[in-house]
């Protein structure tokens, strides 16, 4: 199993690693039994993204995929990042080992748990929103 | 701290790799690889053949054979080629299944063998076998007691490996083999970690079988061993020809028997001075781990363990991630954690000694060898503390535990002998 080059670039330069002390919102997905948790930072200004950082215990690709996506919903308005995929942050890393591609899901779930939270304190859930957040319902491993 | 990281990280691009992974595998010395090719390049004849080619190979075949036997204090007939240390234990395993069936199905094991046992004893299991997995203490250790407790009317075959390749914890052989003899059951050990790092002569030890593996001990892959005491009943597990003495079909790989032989000869020279110098090394490693990175405990026992094995926990990380940053620094370690196997599930070892999956994840087991020396133990010490920051930095659970949301399971001070209770209640 070897990872590509992008995926082994964000694992050594993780992009956007930190807290973000007055964050909007945040989102904690996975299981430390499990071997891997991702804490996703979001500071949303007039539904805009405008900062993200995350905090992963993890592997190689779960720091990576991490990485990745906080660089993907940056600048994006909170209903562009919604609709993220795991599969668009796996394709942004050239792609991942079959067996951690559940990683790059749990990226995705760590996204949309911060909007689900963001979205319920500010009254702003609708059932077409609230329909996006399916994943979360998912095996997190 | 990332700075000096970074430095390292630079640095290494101009430094000599260093390789900690002797336990998977080793590199082969030189004096093996020139006797495999002189036979490659001179003895290529069929040990069957009826002419000089053959007559040739056949010699050699029986001088590796003899030397082997020599060397475990055996006899030459109680030494059988085999192509890897995983057929020989299929071989014990399954050959005694078969030829014992009408006396019972009943196998005795442990919780912390290698795959190679493991695996096997669940396919006999699938085939109607009864296996009782022995639970080992938190050390890895198996208690002879226990073993005579499991022994039943029906038990065919005790099999406890001699030392477990992950924590390096050296298992009572010779008291669990002499429970057996008394109760008259065959005992089979898995010693492919054990040969050329500790004293082996398989009757000393009481077993009755002992598998064995060329390439860790600087012989090539595809070559192993099965040590079977003369008179003990086996089936085959290879049928075909006559080789072997009709145990073991297949042409006979005479080249990389030699090359064991030669690399046995060369281990059990320098075994007392190699594992002395090693144990040296070793202790260094585990003391300044433990010293450098806080929350870092030991995972085996203290001082029942092979030469070259250091096994530690770091914890709030994950052990791919480790691995990961010590293979861009330079050097090739190996991982407990549920990342480096295509399962989700930790070392199976780790959790047997009481880990829970959220420590065994953030595992690391370096294995020294005879290239390792002061110099690499030096360089390693100076990075991991940098290594371990970096992740703990990044990782939730650090965060958690520095603000006083979560307790941690090993205490800052860390050790060689810390009990781990309960896990962190998260889900």
């Amino acid at each position: 199993m070897e990872y590509s080059k992008k995926v082994l670039d964000h694992f050594m330069n993780p992009r956007n690693m930190g807290e973000i002390e007055d964050a909007t919102a945040t989102g904690t997905v996975g299981n430390p039994i499990c071997g891997d948790i991702m804490k996703m930072y979001l500071k949303i200004e007039d539904n805009v993204i405008v900062d993200a950082k995350f905090k992963t215990f993890g592997c190689g690709s779960a720091i990576a995929t991490s990485s990745m996506a906080t660089e993907l919903i940056i600048g994006k308005t909170t209903d562009e990042a919604l609709v993220l995929t795991n599969r668009a942050v796996a394709d942004a890393l050239d792609g991942l080992p079959p067996v951690k591609m559940h990683c790059s899901v749990l990226a995705e779930q760590a996204v949309k748990k911060a909007l689900y939270d963001y979205y319920q304190r500010e009254g702003l859930m609708t059932p077409e929103r609230k329909e996006m957040f399916k994943i979360l319902e998912e095996d997190e491993s | 701290m990332n700075d000096q990281l970074e430095q390292r990280l630079k640095e290494a691009e101009n430094m000599p790799r260093v390789y900690f992974d002797h336990a998977a595998t080793t590199a082969p010395h030189p004096e093996v690889l020139d006797v495999v090719t002189r036979m490659l390049n001179h003895v290529f004849g069929n040990p069957s053949s009826f002419y000089k080619e053959g007559h040739k190979a056949s010699y050699m075949l029986e001088d590796a054979r003899s030397k082997i036997a020599s060397l475990l204090d055996v006899r030459s007939d109680e030494i059988f080629f085999t192509s890897c240390g995983t057929e020989s234990d299929n071989w014990a395993l399954k050959g005694m299944a078969l030829s014992s069936a009408s006396k019972g199905r009943h196998i005795i094991t442990s919780k912390i063998e290698h795959h190679a046992v493991l695996h096997t004893a669940e396919a006999l299991e699938k085939q109607g076998y009864d296996v009782t997995y022995l639970d080992v203490d938190r050390f890895g250790l198996i208690n002879p007691d226990d073993v005579e407790k499991a022994i039943r009317q029906d038990t065919i075959l005790v099999s406890i490996m001699t030392a477990n390749n992950e924590i390096g914890t050296v298992e009572p052989i010779r008291e669990i083999g002499s429970v057996c003899r008394k109760h008259g059951l065959p005992f089979h050990s898995d010693g492919v970690q054990a040969l050329g790092a500790i004293p082996i002569r398989p009757r000393e030890l009481n077993c009755d079988m002992m598998s064995f593996s060329g390439h860790k001990l600087y012989a090539p892959k595809g070559v192993g061993i099965l040590y079977k005491r003369k008179g003990l009943r086996l089936a085959n597990f290879m049928d075909g020809g006559a080789q072997e003495h009709g145990r073991r079909g297949g042409t006979e790989n005479v080249a990389y028997a030699a090359g064991f032989a030669k690399a046995l000869e060369l281990a059990y020279e320098a075994l007392e001075s190699e594992a002395k110098r090693q144990m040296r090394l070793r202790d260094r490693l585990i003391d300044g781990i433990i010293q450098r990175v806080p929350h870092t405990k030991l995972n085996g026992h203290p001082t029942k363990r092979l030469p070259n094995n250091v096994n530690v926990s770091f914890e709030f990380i994950e052990g791919e991630s480790i691995l990961l940053l010590l293979d861009a620094l330079g050097f090739s370690c190996s991982s407990g954690s549920a990342c480096t196997s295509s399962s989700l599930d930790p070392s199976h070892v780790l959790l047997a000694i009481g880990m829970p999956p959220e420590v065994a994840h953030g595992s690391l087991r370096v294995t020294l060898g005879r290239s390792s020396t002061d110099e690499e133990v030096d360089r390693f010490l100076e990075v991991i503390p940098l290594v371990v920051e970096r992740l703990r930095v990044m990782s939730p659970l650090w965060e958690d535990y520095q603000q006083g949301r979560l307790a941690s399971l090993i205490p800052e001070e860390g050790g060689k002998d810390v009990t781990i209770l309960g896990g962190y209640g998260l889900s």
